[in-house]
C-alpha cells in the first residue's frame, strides 16, 4: 500500500543548532504513528516542515507519492496535512461554527448554515463531543482542542499532525481524544501524534517513530514494545525506570493548613475549608482533576493568592509545635522570606511566573535573592556561579548560560527552574506539574531531584496529574475535588482506581481519611 | 514512487533569523546601507528637483559641521533630545507608554520659570539655581506620579493618561505665560535685565552645562539600567508583572517609582531648557522632542550609548533637510522626503542585522 508521507533526508538547521539531519521515514494510510523524542529532539520541528510552517533546508517530502512542495501551512492543506499545534489558534470571542469558517477557502461562499451542517455531519460520523454554538472563551482545553481538530477535519485533512495533544487533557479527556483518533484511523486517516507518555504512546498507536538528538533512530511495531524498549532506543542507553521511594526519615510537622479557603475573581469558590498538614522529609501529593483548585491552593501557601478569612497555614521551623510557628496567610513572598522562612516554589507557569523568559540564565537566578545586602548594585558573581553549576549537574542544554531562557527547550526551562529553586535549600518545596511536557529521562531526573530533597528532610508537595507517578513517587496523597479534601490517602498502599474515584466524586464528610 | 518527473520549486528566497553577526559584518551592513541611501535619495534629487546630488549632500553636511557655532547649535539640540531619551528609557523599559515626555518636560520647565520670575534678584545667585532646579524635578516627578500612581492602584491605561496630562501641561504653561507678559506681545527672555537664573556661560556657551548633564546621564541611566537592584526590577516588571509578584517584587512600588525618576528626569530637561537654552518659556517649549525621543528610545532599545548616537543622527538630518531648504529655496517636503530617506535605509538594514536571507538553490531535477 502506497504511504501517505515520506520523509527522505530531511535536514533543518537554525542558525547552528541542528534541529533535524537527514531524517527520514514514513507514514501509512490509515495508521496511528507516535513520534518518540526527548525533549530537543526534534519532533515539533519536523512537524512544522510536514505542515509548511518551515521549509526543509534539504531533503524532499512525498504526500501520496507524489514529491511535494510544502510552503506553507496553505499548501498543506491542499495536499490534506493539517496540523494542532499546542498553541491552539482560535479566535476568542467567535463560535466554534464561525472559527470553522475561518479556515474556508476565499472561493467558498460564507454560508454559516451550510458551514455548520457540514461540522456537524463531521462530529456525527467521528463521534466528537462539542456545541458548535458554543463561544470559544466559554470552552475548556479539551474542548478547544477538539474544535481544533475539527477545524483541519473540515478542510480535507487526511493526514493529521496532533502535537502533544494530550499535555493538557485529563485521563478521561485523553481517552475520549484517543477514541476519535480511533474512529479516525478506521475511516483511513494518518495520525501523527506527539507525545511523551509512554504508556498511551503504547495504547494509541500502531508503530512508533523515534528521534534522538535530531536525528532519526527506527521506527518500532507497537505491538511488542514495551516501555523500557522505547526509552531506551530514545536515549541511547538504558534508563532506571523504577521510581525510588525511600521512607521518611523523622518525619515531624512542617506546615499545617487549616480552614484554606478561596474566592477567585468571579466569585467561585475554588479552596472550600481545606485543612491537612505536610510533614517534614516526605512527598505529599495532591491529586485532582485540573482546575480543582491546585493552582490557588500553592499560591496560596507562597503568598501570591488573597484568602477568606479564618485561612490558615502556620510554618513550623523544626518539631518545637508552637513557640517559632510563623502564620504564612497575610504575608507577601517577600515577607515570608524575610521571616526565613525558606519555602521554593516552581509554579506551573514556568515562564510566565517562575522565570523571566528574555532574561539570560544569570539574571533569573537572582529572580529572589537580588535584594540581598544593602548595595544598590545587584550582584551577579554569585547568580552567574550558581548557573555554571545548574547547567553543570543538571546538564541544561544550552548555547551559553547568556541565553534568554525562552529560547530554551521546555525541559530545560524546567530543569532551569527547578534547579534554582532546590539551590535556595528550602525547608518546603511547592511544585505544580514539575514533568508536565518533560520527555522521560528529564521526568526521572526531576523525581530524582525531589527524593534527594525529601532525604534531606524537606517538606515536599507534589501537585501531579499522572497517576501512576503520584502513586509510585509520593508517601501520602491528598485528592482535591471541588476545592476540598476528599480524603488522604497512602501512596504505598493505595491504587489508581481509589485516587480516580476520589477525583471525580466528592465523599459526603469531606473531611481526612 | 510512480514516475512522476517534476521541477521542485524552492521559495524564491527564505528569511531566517541570524543567531549572532560579527560586528565587521555589522558595520559593513550599516555602511552598505548608508551608501545604498546616498545613491536612492540621489535618484530623487537628480530626477525631482534637477540639482546636481553632490552640492545638495554637501549643503545637508553644511547644516551641521560648516562652523563651529553650527556644530554647537546641533550639541545643544541634541542634549535636550536625548534628555528626554534617557529620561523615557526606565519608564519604556518597565514597558510603560510614557508618552507624556512633552508635558513633563513643560511643567519642569514652567517650574523653573516661576522660580525665576519671583524669585529672580531677590535671592542670591547660588540658591536661585537650587529652587529652579529642585522645582524642576519635583514638578516634572508631580506629572510622572500621577500617571504611574493611577496605574499602579486602578490599573488605567498609561498610554492615554499620560497623553492626556500634555495637554494639561500645555494649557497651564499657555496660561501663566499670558500673566507674565502682561501687556506686552511676548513673553520675551526672561529677567532680561538682571540675568538671573540665566546658566553661566562656559566657553562661550550657557547651554556648556546641558551637554556636560547629558554626558553624565548617559552614563548614569545606563549603570542604573544594567547594573542596579532597581534596574531588574524595572526589568522584572516589565517582562512579567506574575513574574515580579512571585520573586515578592512590590509592582506597584516599582511603577510609581520608575515614573517619578521618569518623570523628574523630563522637569529636568526642562530646566536646562529654561536655564541654559531659552532663557524664557513658550507652549513650544519642548518643541516635540518629548515625541520624537520615543523613537530615540525605542530605536536604541533603551541603550543610551545607542541614543546618543541615533540622537545625533535625528539632529544631523533635521538640520541638513533645514539647510537645503532654504539654500535651494525648496520647500520643506522635497527636503524632508531627501532627509526620511536616509533615516529609512539605516533603520531598515537592522533587518539585515537581524535576519538573513536565503536565496533559492538552483532548482534540481528529482526523479
Amino acid at each position: 500500500m502506497q504511504n501517505a508521507i515520506e520523509l527522505r533526508h530531511i535536514t533543518k538547521t537554525f542558525g547552528r543548532v541542528v534541529a533535524n539531519h537527514d531524517v527520514s521515514l514514513d507514514v501509512r494510510r490509515g495508521e496511528i504513528l507516535s513520534v518518540l523524542g526527548e525533549n530537543g529532539s526534534g519532533k515539533t520541528t519536523l512537524m512544522n516542515m510536514i505542515a509548511g510552517i518551515y521549509y526543509p533546508d534539504s531533503g524532499e517530502i512525498y504526500v501520496n507519492g507524489q514529491l511535494a512542495e510544502i510552503r506553507s501551512p496553505k499548501d498543506a492543506y491542499a495536499l490534506g496535512i493539517g496540523m494542532v499545534h499546542q498553541h491552539f489558534k482560535l479566535i476568542d470571542v467567535f463560535t466554534a461554527c464561525e472559527n470553522i469558517a475561518l479556515v474556508l477557502d476565499k472561493r467558498e461562499k460564507y454560508d454559516l448554515k451550510a458551514i455548520r451542517k457540514k461540522a456537524q455531519a463531521i462530529c456525527e460520523k467521528y463521534a466528537f463531543d462539542i456545541d458548535l454554538d458554543q463561544k470559544v472563551y466559554e470552552m475548556s482545553v479539551s474542548q478547544k482542542q477538539t474544535l481544533e481538530i475539527i477545524k483541519m477535519l473540515y478542510r480535507g485533512a487526511e493526514i493529521l499532525i496532533l502535537d502533544e495533544p494530550t499535555a493538557v487533557l485529563t485521563p478521561q479527556e485523553t481517552e475520549k481524544l484517543f477514541a476519535v483518533m480511533r474512529n479516525m484511523r478506521a475511516d483511513g486517516k494518518s495520525i501523527l501524534i506527539i507525545t511523551h507518555k509512554l504508556h498511551e504512546v503504547l495504547s494509541i498507536s500502531d508503530r512508533v517513530a523515534i528521534l534522538r538528538k535530531g536525528e532519526y533512530a527506527g521506527t518500532v511495531e507497537t505491538q511488542g514494545a514495551t516501555e523500557a524498549m522505547l526509552t531506551e532506543l530514545m536515549v541511547g542507553k538504558k534508563v532506571e525506570l523504577n521510581i525510588e521511594r525511600p521512607e521518611p526519615i523523622n518525619p515531624h510537622l512542617r506546615l499545617s493548613v487549616h480552614n484554606l479557603s478561596v474566592t477567585n475573581a468571579e466569585g467561585v469558590r475554588v479552596l472550600d475549608q481545606l485543612s491537612f498538614e505536610v510533614f517534614s522529609g516526605e512527598i505529599l501529593g495532591i491529586a485532582g482533576i485540573s482546575g480543582n483548585g491546585q493552582k490557588e491552593l500553592l499560591e496560596a501557601i507562597a503568598g501570591l493568592q488573597a484568602t477568606e478569612p479564618h485561612s490558615s497555614v502556620v510554618y513550623y521551623p523544626d518539631d518545637d509545635r508552637d513557640s517559632t510557628a510563623e502564620q504564612l496567610i497575610g504575608k507577601n513572598p517577600k515577607a515570608i522570606r524575610d521571616m526565613g522562612v525558606h519555602l521554593s516554589f516552581v509554579p506551573e507557569d514556568r515562564l510566565g511566573m517562575g522565570l523571566v523568559g528574555s532574561m539570560d540564565m544569570v539574571d533569573n537566578m537572582m529572580l529572589k535573592s537580588y535584594g540581598a545586602g544593602h548595595s544598590p548594585i545587584a550582584d551577579r558573581k554569585a547568580p552567574r556561579h550558581l548557573a555554571e553549576e545548574i547547567r553543570e549537574e543538571l546538564a541544561v542544554v544550552t548555547p551559553s548560560i547568556h541565553t534568554p531562557v525562552s529560547r530554551l527547550s521546555g525541559g530545560n526551562v524546567q530543569k532551569v527552574l527547578v534547579g534554582r529553586e532546590i539551590a535556595a535549600s528550602p525547608s518546603v518545596l511547592m511544585t505544580a506539574y514539575a514533568v508536565r511536557g518533560l520527555d522521560i529521562n528529564t521526568s526521572y531526573t526531576i523525581y530524582h531531584l525531589l527524593n534527594e530533597q525529601k532525604k534531606r528532610g524537606v517538606a515536599i508537595i507534589y501537585v501531579g496529574e499522572d497517576l501512576d507517578v503520584l502513586i509510585d513517587l509520593c508517601d501520602r496523597i491528598l485528592v482535591l475535588c471541588g476545592g476540598r479534601n476528599n480524603g488522604i490517602v497512602d501512596g504505598r498502599k493505595t491504587t489508581k482506581e481509589e485516587v480516580g474515584l476520589l477525583m471525580t466524586r466528592l465523599q459526603n464528610k469531606g473531611g481526612v481519611a | 514512487m510512480g514516475e512522476s518527473k517534476k521541477t521542485v520549486r524552492e521559495p524564491l528566497f527564505r528569511i531566517v533569523k541570524r543567531d549572532g553577526i560579527s560586528m565587521t559584518a555589522k558595520v559593513i551592513i550599516r555602511v552598505v546601507a548608508v551608501l545604498l541611501a546616498l545613491i536612492a535619495d540621489a535618484l530623487f534629487i537628480y530626477f525631482v528637483t534637477g540639482l546636481n546630488p553632490l552640492d545638495v549632500y554637501k549643503v545637508m553636511f553644511q547644516g551641521t559641521f560648516s562652523t563651529s557655532m553650527r556644530f554647537m547649535w546641533a550639541m545643544r539640540d541634541l542634549a535636550s533630545l536625548l534628555l528626554i531619551g534617557i529620561a523615557l528609557a526606565p519608564a519604556f523599559k518597565m514597558r510603560f507608554w510614557n508618552v507624556g515626555a512633552e508635558g513633563q518636560v513643560l511643567m519642569g520647565a514652567l517650574a523653573t520659570a516661576a522660580v525665576m520670575v519671583y524669585y529672580g534678584g531677590k535671592v542670591p545667585n547660588a540658591l536661585l539655581y537650587i529652587a529652579m532646579l529642585v522645582a524642576s524635578l519635583f514638578a516634572g516627578a508631580l506629572w510622572g506620579f500621577i500617571p504611574g500612581w493611577f496605574r499602579a492602584r486602578f490599573s488605567t491605561n498609561e498610554t492615554l493618561f499620560t497623553l492626556m496630562m500634555n495637554y494639561v501641561a500645555i494649557q497651564i504653561v499657555a496660561c501663566c505665560v499670558n500673566i507674565w507678559r502682561g501687556q506686552a506681545s511676548g513673553l520675551g527672555k526672561l529677567n532680561m535685565k538682571t540675568k538671573a537664573g540665566w546658566f553661566p556661560q562656559i566657553m562661550g556657551h550657557r547651554f556648556m552645562i546641558n551637554l556636560i548633564v547629558v554626558l553624565v546621564l548617559v552614563f548614569a541611566m545606563y549603570a542604573y539600567l544594567r547594573y542596579s537592584k532597581h534596574g531588574y526590577e524595572i526589568a522584572v516588571v516589565g517582562e512579567s508583572e506574575n513574574t515580579a509578584r512571585y520573586a515578592g517584587i512590590n509592582v506597584g512600588k516599582v511603577i510609581i517609582r520608575t515614573m517619578i525618576i521618569s518623570g523628574a528626569l523630563c522637569g529636568l530637561t526642562g530646566f536646562l531648557i529654561v536655564g541654559g537654552r531659552d532663557q524664557t518659556i513658550s507652549t513650544n517649549t519642548a518643541g516635540g522632542d518629548g515625541f520624537t525621543a520615543i523613537i530615540v528610545a525605542w530605536l536604541a532599545k533603551f541603550n543610551t550609548f545607542y541614543m546618543a548616537l541615533i540622537s545625533f543622527l535625528l539632529i544631523f538630518l533635521s538640520k541638513g533637510a533645514a539647510e537645503i531648504a532654504s539654500a535651494y529655496n525648496l520647500n520643506d517636503f522635497a527636503s524632508d522626503i531627501i532627509a526620511g530617506m536616509i533615516l529609512f535605509f539605516i533603520l531598515g538594514s537592522e533587518f539585515f542585522i537581524n535576519y538573513r536571507i536565503h536565496r533559492k538553490h538552483s532548482s534540481k531535477e528529482v526523479r
